[in-house]
């Protein structure tokens, strides 16, 4: 069980922000905490690891105590035993693949651990290459296993797959998922993409302005059970034109772009770049804000 | 004609002397004025950067006072640890490694200030240790940068005039370096003399920045 209460002021592109939360993750779940950016996402995860000092709260992992500002505790990021994903990698350059996960190690005797680890995220191949050398997927793999290796109490990924294109994406989530049940290490996943909260999340924070909004399975959140349509996407509005009394919304679902109706009263509080369902119930499809 | 090659001996070895001493302080000196939050470094900073702007001279005369046997701190090294600083080798690599030093640490400081932190946090998040991170992650991945510190820091020593003639003087085989010497034969006429110190002179220093600027093409190539 980890308990996290935080509070800090932060100062961020959108201007101040108080955040302020208190959240618990079961043993062995899968958290995502999903919302625009500049909500404090990953200050969150940065406080867990000790990157970045909240201004009170409690952050507790199993009976161990990482951060207590009412008791003056707040133990360094080596001694919380963390794996941190970060969206950019962080592989070290110097290093060889084998090398960056040699050093996730404190002991360079692993009993054939790495190669079992290489093996799992399918980089055995390359193991002697240097970070400068792979592709995307390739890094973002090789930091999984470093994380991974260290046997981590909790689990941080920043928006792991958000710099890598939707088919790699597609492919990494399955890889994440596999890897998830086999560790079940409790686990907060940060994450702009739909696709990654359904295929992942046990349960989802959405976050806005600093707080946490709502919280509960990604189908109750975005609206499974209420809704019992044939068939469901989500995608962007890119364009909106009037056309009498109708607005015709151009909508990009993953690469493809679709038009569907909508009246001039239902479309009066959209805006172009808003995250929409567009579901089909019976014969006409509907579509509404998320 | 019969050259005496202890001025360019004497060169070298200062030039080492003072480059081995200035890695072992430079480093750390760059590592904390570029990672320290404290209000000191503001203080620290132009200090070590002070030899760039300063006249030879003005240094080598306050280490010459500095140093000299009626101060506290000359009298207290001859009579107590009878360590004589003035006029020696010793004085010579004392007042090279102050004169040398932003020559090692600015490109140092600029490879770890340019450094991403975001890898910093990496090592730490896998449980490493300032120093481990240091010396495993950041150093090899800056290395073009301490290398060109080394380089220059060498170089810079080799050519010195002003310092090592305030401290040190030209004694033969004790202070008298190659560009002192250099300096000595063009006064008494003897330009081939001169011109046999002063044309080794040149092509060291040719060589060495020719090595640098390869070492940092190649370092380029490594990051990019």
């Amino acid at each position: 069980m980890i308990k996290v209460r935080a509070k800090k002021n932060l100062v961020t592109s959108h201007g101040p922000l108080c955040l302020e939360v208190d959240f618990e993750i079961p043993d062995k779940e899968l958290i995502t905490l999903f919302g625009p950016s500049g909500a404090g996402k990953t200050t969150i995860l940065r406080m867990i690891a000790g990157l970045t000092d909240p201004e009170e709260g409690l952050i507790q992992v199993d009976d161990e105590i990482w951060f207590d500002s009412a008791k003056g505790i707040n133990r360094p990021i080596q001694e919380r035993q963390i794996s941190f994903v970060f969206q950019d990698y962080n592989l070290f350059p110097n290093m060889t693949v084998r090398e960056n996960l040699e050093y996730a190690l404190k002991d360079k005797k692993d009993g054939g651990l790495i190669d079992e680890f290489l093996a799992m995220v399918h980089l055995t191949e390359l193991r002697n290459r240097k970070p400068g050398t792979l592709s995307g997927g390739e890094k973002q793999r090789v930091a999984l296993a470093r994380a991974l290796l260290r046997k981590p109490k909790i689990f941080l990924l920043d928006e792991p797959l958000s710099a890598l294109d939707l088919e790699l994406r597609l492919k990494l989530q399955d890889e994440i998922s596999a890897l998830y049940n086999r560790f079940k290490i409790p686990t907060i996943f940060v994450t702009h993409d739909l696709s990654e909260i359904f295929k992942l999340a046990h349960r989802i924070l959405i976050m806005d302005a600093g707080k946490i909004v709502r919280s509960g399975t990604p189908g109750a959140m975005f609206g499974e059970d209420a809704l019992s349509g044939k068939f469901k996407f989500v995608g962007n509005i890119l364009q909106m034109d009037k056309e009498d009394f109708l607005t015709i919304v151009t909508v990009q679902i993953g690469n493809n772009l679709t038009k569907v109706v909508a009246t001039e009263e239902e479309a009066q509080d959209w805006r172009i770049g808003d995250r929409v369902v567009v579901a089909a119930k019976a014969f006409n499809p509907i579509i509404f804000k998320i | 004609m019969n050259f005496d090659l202890n001025p360019l001996l004497l060169t070298f070895k200062l030039a080492c002397a003072t480059t081995l001493i200035l890695v072992l302080i430079g480093v750390p000196l760059a590592y904390w004025v570029s990672f320290t939050r404290r209000k000191l470094k503001y203080l620290i900073e132009p200090l070590i950067s002070m030899p760039l702007v300063l006249p030879p001279t003005v240094l080598g005369f306050y280490i010459l006072l500095l140093f000299s046997p009626r101060s506290f701190l000359g009298n207290f090294l001859e009579t107590v640890l009878h360590v004589k600083v003035v006029f020696t080798f010793l004085g010579l690599v004392v007042g090279s490694v102050l004169f040398s030093l932003p020559f090692m640490v600015n490109p140092i400081k600029a490879g770890f200030q340019s450094f991403p932190n975001s890898l910093i946090e990496a090592s730490y998040a896998l449980g490493k240790s300032r120093w481990e991170t240091l010396l495993k992650v950041i150093l090899p991945n800056i290395k073009p940068s301490v290398l060109t510190g080394i380089v220059m820091a060498f170089a810079h020593t080799v050519g010195e005039f002003g310092v090592v003639l305030m401290i040190g003087g030209s004694i033969p085989g004790e202070t008298r370096t190659a560009s002192i010497a250099i300096f000595n034969e063009a006064e008494a006429l003897n330009y081939a003399h001169a011109n046999f110190y002063s044309s080794i002179l040149f092509l060291i220093a040719f060589t060495i920045l020719f090595i640098l600027n390869v070492i940092n093409r190649k370092g380029l190539k490594v990051l990019s």
